[in-house]
């Protein structure tokens, strides 16, 4: 795969921990899709961070307080340049996608009344469907769900159909977690326009691989986690129209969110500080700026092609595995790919190719309604990153087609 | 029947002669194919123990003073190893259950599978049959 403008030796080098072995074999880590593996470039950050300039924000008066804020809200303008949003105050500081998606939903819960509908896509993170169906039970809207097709993609007619004026908020993910799907946001943005909804994509599974353009996709929120971007975990951000964080309330009360604080009222702070109450993960924030700075060096488009290559590689080697069926099967899809072998557990191929060196996600990946839909128990996931390679795509086929001989 | 400790170490004896984890899991992928099935009408939610990755069947019932154990898993690799369990709970007296531990699993070199953070319900199931023993106890006493 020379032909792209991946140096993948090179990239390599920069991730030490993929030069260590598992059970007695190189390590071939295939499950980027749950955390991505983190650069030398974003651990320097982390070590220079605590060795130097440990402090908290945004109050105090000395340098290294000083220092530390000045740092974190360069990352937060970093972030912003990313994402193109037009306002620093946009971006919000998480603890990752749960976070940003709870408090959108709480936020809403206060917005919305009976006879509203709430839209989600049937591709959901499970967990992220609890919140709206919370959201739902406090406010009386009602939960509405956007079906799938055998592809693994969103039936494109259905969706239609379930816009109203009644709709209120619609919830889909740029790219579906257990299938790699990428949706066409761009149309159910267009849609939920038409009738006056109001937009949150999750863009966990889309941030390593798409660079989200928020102002072009003209979207109201867009919620992303630090982990699968070659950041540390526990960080991640909410991006929200100006407009609409203005509108809602913050979701937690603490220190940073506040103005003025007497017994009878507070005035909360101005954003973004209204919705980060208490010490933020300041490091973690940092660390982010750095591993997007990381990427963008490396550049999306270059990511995109060559993780497109290893994915139609590794999709024509699994294929030629007797009994073996891909689940999700979109053309558009990311580097990710959800199969079965005919009469063998999921979790049994997993545990064996772990053996042999080989890290996928086994299981229903937090997506049981997609597992229920395919009447399966759980798919192996392979989801691959652009420090991946051909040879490890090899190696996989060839544990796969060891356990397949060992279980069958 | 012999006692659990006996058995346990002859499952030690078994696995002892295997060089390698491949071979450990091939036998253990046979014991799972070779174990006997729990009837259809106990492979029921009743008896069902939820894994997140794998699930696991478990029967009880009590014969004379001896508590018969039947099981099945929908992960091959999980079977295995509770046809290993089976083999040394099943056909003994409640209290005897109730004193026996799964240190042999460790020996084996298959600890990893008894974790309780690897969600395969291996872990309640050995649970689950202390509880079953723990109730037979008081119904025999
Ligand atoms: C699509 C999607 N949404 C949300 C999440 C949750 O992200 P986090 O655990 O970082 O909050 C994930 C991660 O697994 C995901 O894949």
């Amino acid at each position: 795969m020379s032909h792209t403008n991946i140096d993948i030796k090179k990239i390599r080098k920069d991730f030490p921990i993929l030069s260590r072995k598992v059970n007695g074999k190189p390590l071939v880590y295939l499950d980027n899709a749950a955390t991505s593996q983190t650069p030398q470039q974003v651990i320097d950050v982390i070590v220079d961070y605590y060795q130097n300039y440990n402090a908290n924000i945004h109050r105090g008066v000395h340098s290294l307080s000083q220092e530390a804020t000045d740092a974190y809200e360069e990352a937060r303008e970093k972030i912003r340049t990313h994402f193109n949003a037009k306002h620093k105050e946009e971006i919000i500081f998480t603890s990752g996608t749960t976070h940003g998606i709870n408090l959108v939903a709480n936020g809403f819960s206060n917005l919305l009344k009976k006879g509203d509908e709430v839209l989600v896509s049937a591709l959901e993170h499970h967990s992220n469907i609890v919140p709206w169906q919370m959201l739902c039970e406090k406010s009386g809207a009602k939960l509405k769900v956007i079906p799938m097709t055998p592809q693994g993609e969103l039936d494109k007619l259905a969706f239609a159909e379930l816009f109203s004026e009644n709709t209120k908020l619609v919830f889909v993910n740029h790219v579906s977690n257990a299938l790699g799907t990428v949706n066409p946001i761009q149309e159910i943005i267009a849609k939920a326009r038409e009738v006056g909804a109001a937009v949150l994509i999750d863009g966990a599974q889309a941030a390593p691989h798409i660079k989200a353009d928020v102002q072009a996709l003209d979207v109201d929120f867009y919620v992303v986690s630090a982990h699968k971007i070659c950041g540390p975990t526990g960080v991640g951000v909410l991006y929200g129209k100006k407009e609409w964080l203005e509108k809602l309330p913050p979701y937690q009360g603490g220190g940073e969110m506040i103005d003025q604080v007497s017994f009878e009222k507070t005035t909360y702070a101005g954003l973004p500080h209204k919705f980060e109450a208490g010490t933020p993960n300041i490091c973690g924030g940092i660390a982010f700026g750095a591993a997007l700075d990381y990427m963008n060096a490396i550049g999306f488009e270059a990511i995109a092609e060559y993780e497109y290559e290893l994915l139609k590689y590794a999709t024509q080697q699994l294929l030629e595995i007797e009994g073996l069926k891909i689940y999700g099967t979109s053309a558009d899809k990311t580097a990710v790919i959800s199969f079965n072998i005919e009469g063998i557990h999921p979790y049994d191929i997993g545990t064996i190719v772990d053996k042999l060196g080989v890290a996928v996600r086994t299981g229903h990946h937090c997506a049981q309604p997609i597992m229920d839909y395919f009447k399966i128990p759980g798919t192996v996931r392979a989801s691959f990153s652009f420090y991946n390679t051909k040879e490890e795509v090899d190696v996989l086929v060839e544990s796969v087609k060891k356990a397949k001989m060992m279980l069958s | 029947m012999e006692s659990i400790k006996n058995i346990q170490e002859e499952i030690v004896d078994e696995f002892s002669m295997f060089e390698d984890w491949m071979q450990r899991y091939e036998y253990m992928i046979e014991l799972g194919k070779s174990l006997p099935l729990i009837e259809e009408q106990y492979r029921v939610d009743e008896n069902l123990i939820k894994g997140c990755q794998s699930k696991v069947w478990l029967h009880s019932k009590l014969d004379g003073n001896k508590v018969i154990f039947t099981a099945d898993s929908d992960a091959i690799i999980t079977k295995g190893i509770v046809a290993i369990l089976i083999r040394s709970f099943s056909h003994q007296e409640p209290q005897a259950i109730l004193d026996a531990d799964t240190n042999f699993i460790d020996e084996i070199g298959l600890k990893e599978h008894l974790s309780p953070t690897r969600a395969n319900g291996l872990v309640s199931m050995v649970k689950q049959i202390k509880m079953y023993a723990l109730a037979y106890q008081a119904k025999l006493n």
